[in-house]
């Protein structure tokens, strides 16, 4: 089962280290980890997802919570919470192919980025789901290089964490 | 008001009460070293003889006392030599601060000489690490490292120091708090809530169910861990035990947290644990385990532990709850406060029947005769013939077994064992870190003579300071425990365990300006520790030892708690 996990860390060196570690002691990989900075310059947010039980979980929240430079730490529920991942994805295009593409970048809202006699690059910002969806609609197109940043998720709602 | 950055070191030791330290100079530690010169009148440093016994040393002044340890060291080969120190620290809540330094700014990362990336290799030992670049970093970080180490679950912490931030022209402004002050004050505040000085207040509710629970056992039993020992709680404890009317379970590392000869014990649990404590933790119908993580030397096989049973756990640490077993109900708190509320609202019980089936379970330990030595006769000669308070320290392997079994412990911080880590050669540094923060009190270092050879040279730190430890050396030749093992489970294929070498343990005592003695009957052992505690000076003893001793009873590993393999 995916599992989401917002984290607030402190914002300084080694930090990314020490809670990578705890995932890593386990032997369970990390899908998808994204980090950036939060409003507060000193505090930043990573956003976790992993593949695991309940109970492997609790284990790592609650490792988490030790560490003494997590300020807090939350399981984000399915459904509860907004996750957004952008992926910029070129593909080999030329001038019998790129109307197709454009149709398709049209219908799935991605924008289109950079063009070249031979290429396409487009980005795209959804859900993964929509962006595996978009990544398997370009494959006819044959992908020359992709790149994912990884979900980033917020609560939905009025409550933070 | 200014002062030197290095001076600020010494300053916030002192906050922290701190009047002893262990450690190793070297090339970017002298900085520091030069301040301590200044502080000598305040700070008594123990030089050792190799960095691993300044750590198990500070380890085990933090044992012994209750207070954190201290330990120095410089960059590189420095911080590496402690981190077998530290991880034995770690996976016994000991509470240590490591105090490391590394190359200056403008080297770091370059692979400088005596260079190691000493926070990364301490993350995953330590509960927190530091690396402080900025010399105007010194005084929180001192504090926020002290805090950590001291506060909720015990346990090591790291300060790394840049060459350059103790640099002798660095100045820095400083003013003296004292610990209870600092702890309130502002730098603290960046601390999680886990570290936080205030011990969690454990749930009324929790306290009340558990209340409740006790009242409808017919069958309970208490499992004394650790954290009754580093949390000081066994005043509450025994009072706890005595008004449950139940046996008490005791592991390794809660030695001490429950007197070993009260009637209500049944010793120790798990592998080696006795038949009452594990036939009584197969059958009891309420298990309750206060500071204990239930690990695999305990709970052997989580699928059959204590199956029967309702198992409640008392934690400091909410992240031991349902860790290795899963439990029906638990209370987070310190064992001493958790306890204090059970004790408040508990009547007297009275649980006869159930005593009358586990108690005489328990089996008589008197050495039999024989005529060579026996690991239990020299037990039984320590147990009667050194004083009932003494420190003892061991190593790890069959004496340490041996030595649970047959001596008894009856304050916190009277057995000092590397439980989690199982760290061969801990004991003679622990046994120094002990004597130097009890000099009244008689410290004895049991050991093997595997373990003994793997730290030894410290015996010069015993000679210089004069500290009157006495070095019990359990004899047989071999890696007793492994070989145990091979015996039992490898087809008797004594693989690299047999120890048929050097050196002579008496006259390496000697050579180190020690007494040395080699004893190989029950009288000799007596006549000779009788001499060895009268003559007030460190020494030796080589106990020889048969090589086929075994240590019993025995429940192979992953095997359900009652599957004795051996009786």
């Amino acid at each position: 089962m995916k599992q989401t996990i917002s984290v607030l860390v402190e914002n300084q060196a080694g930090v990314l280290n020490r809670i990578t570690s705890l995932f890593s002691r386990r032997a369970f990989n990390i899908h998808s980890l994204a980090v950036g900075v939060t409003d507060d310059p000193s505090v930043s947010r990573i956003t976790i997802i992993v593949e695991s039980g309940n109970s492997v979980m609790e284990q790592v929240e609650k490792q988490l919570n030790k560490l003494v430079e997590v300020i807090k730490v939350r399981t984000l529920e399915e459904n509860s919470y907004i996750g957004r991942e952008l992926m910029i994805l070129k593909v080999s295009a030329n001038s019998r192919t790129r109307p197709n593409i454009m149709t398709l970048c049209q219908i799935c809202g991605a924008k289109v980025s950079d063009i070249s006699p031979t290429s396409m690059t487009m980005e795209l910002s959804d859900t993964p789901d929509r962006l595996d969806s978009f990544q398997e609609m370009m494959r006819t197109f044959n992908i020359l290089e992709v790149v994912r940043t990884g979900v980033i998720a917020l609560q939905k709602g009025g409550g933070k964490i | 008001m200014k002062i030197r950055a290095t001076q600020a070191i010494m300053e916030c030791l002192l906050e922290q009460e701190v009047d002893t330290v262990f450690g190793y100079p070297g090339g970017t530690i002298l900085n520091v070293y030069d301040e301590l010169y200044r502080y000598q009148d305040k700070i008594r440093h123990v030089l050792t003889a190799h960095e691993q016994g300044a750590a198990h040393a500070a380890d085990g002044y933090a044992r012994a006392t209750g207070k954190v340890g201290v330990c120095f060291a410089t960059s590189g080969p420095g911080a590496t030599n402690l981190t077998t120190g530290i991880a034995t620290a770690h996976l016994d809540s000991s509470p240590v601060v490591f105090i490391t330094c590394n190359v200056g700014e403008s080297l770091l990362g370059k692979d400088a000489f005596q260079e190691v990336d000493s926070t990364g290799i301490a993350m995953p030992i330590t509960k927190a690490a530091f690396l402080v670049r900025d010399a105007q970093q010194i005084p929180d970080v001192m504090r926020q490292a002290f805090a950590v180490a001291a506060t909720g679950r015990p346990g090591p912490v790291l300060i790394d120091f840049l060459k350059n931030v103790t640099a002798l022209d660095q100045m820095i402004d400083y003013t003296f708090i004292p610990w209870r002050e600092n702890r309130k004050c502002g730098s603290l505040q960046p601390l999680g809530d886990s570290h936080l000085p205030k011990k969690p207040e454990p749930d009324q509710e929790d306290v009340e169910k558990l209340l409740e629970m006790i009242a409808q056992a017919e069958r309970p039993l208490l499992i004394c861990g650790g954290g009754v020992v580093r949390g000081r709680a066994h005043r509450e404890f025994r009072e706890f035990a005595e008004k449950l009317d139940a046996p008490v379970a005791i592991t390794l590392m809660g030695g001490g947290g429950f007197p070993g000869g009260h009637p209500l014990t049944t010793g120790m649990i798990g592998m080696h644990g006795s038949r009452a404590s594990n036939v009584a933790c197969d059958e009891c119908d309420l298990l309750i385990a206060v500071g204990c993580r239930f690990s695999d030397r305990v709970a052997l096989d989580p699928a059959t532990f204590a199956s029967q049973s309702k198992i409640v756990q008392i934690d400091i640490d909410r992240a031991e709850i349902d860790k290795n077993v899963p439990t029906d109900h638990h209370i987070i708190g310190s064992a001493r406060r958790v306890l204090t509320l059970l004790n408040q609202g508990m009547p007297q019980y009275h649980h006869e029947a159930w005593k009358e089936r586990i108690l005489p379970l328990r089996q008589p330990s008197a050495a039999e005769e024989s005529d060579h030595l026996t690991p239990q006769q020299v037990l039984e000669v320590i147990r009667r013939r050194a004083p009932k308070d003494a420190i003892v320290a061991t190593d790890v392997g069959q004496h340490q077994m041996w030595a649970i079994k047959y001596l008894h412990f009856d304050y916190p911080g009277q057995l000092l064992t590397s439980g989690g880590f199982g760290t061969m050669g801990f004991g003679l540094g622990a046994a120094i870190g002990a004597q130097m923060g009890n000099p009244d009190k008689r410290v004895l270092h049991i050991t093997g003579d595997g373990c003994f050879r793997m730290n030894c040279h410290e015996l010069c730190t015993v000679e210089h300071y004069h500290l009157p430890i006495i070095s019990i050396v359990f004899n047989n030749g071999t890696l007793g425990m492994v070989r145990q093992w091979q015996s039992l489970i490898y087809n008797h294929h004594y693989s690299e365990t047999t120890l048929d070498r050097g050196p002579d343990f008496v006259k390496l005592a000697e050579a180190y300006g020690l007494r040395g003695f080699r004893v190989r009957t029950r009288e000799e052992m007596e006549r000779t520790l009788d001499e060895a505690l009268a003559s007030g000076t460190g020494a030796v003893i080589d106990c020889m030892l048969d090589i086929d001793e075994m240590v019993r009873p025995m429940v192979a590993a992953g095997s359900p708690i009652t599957d004795f393999l051996l009786d």
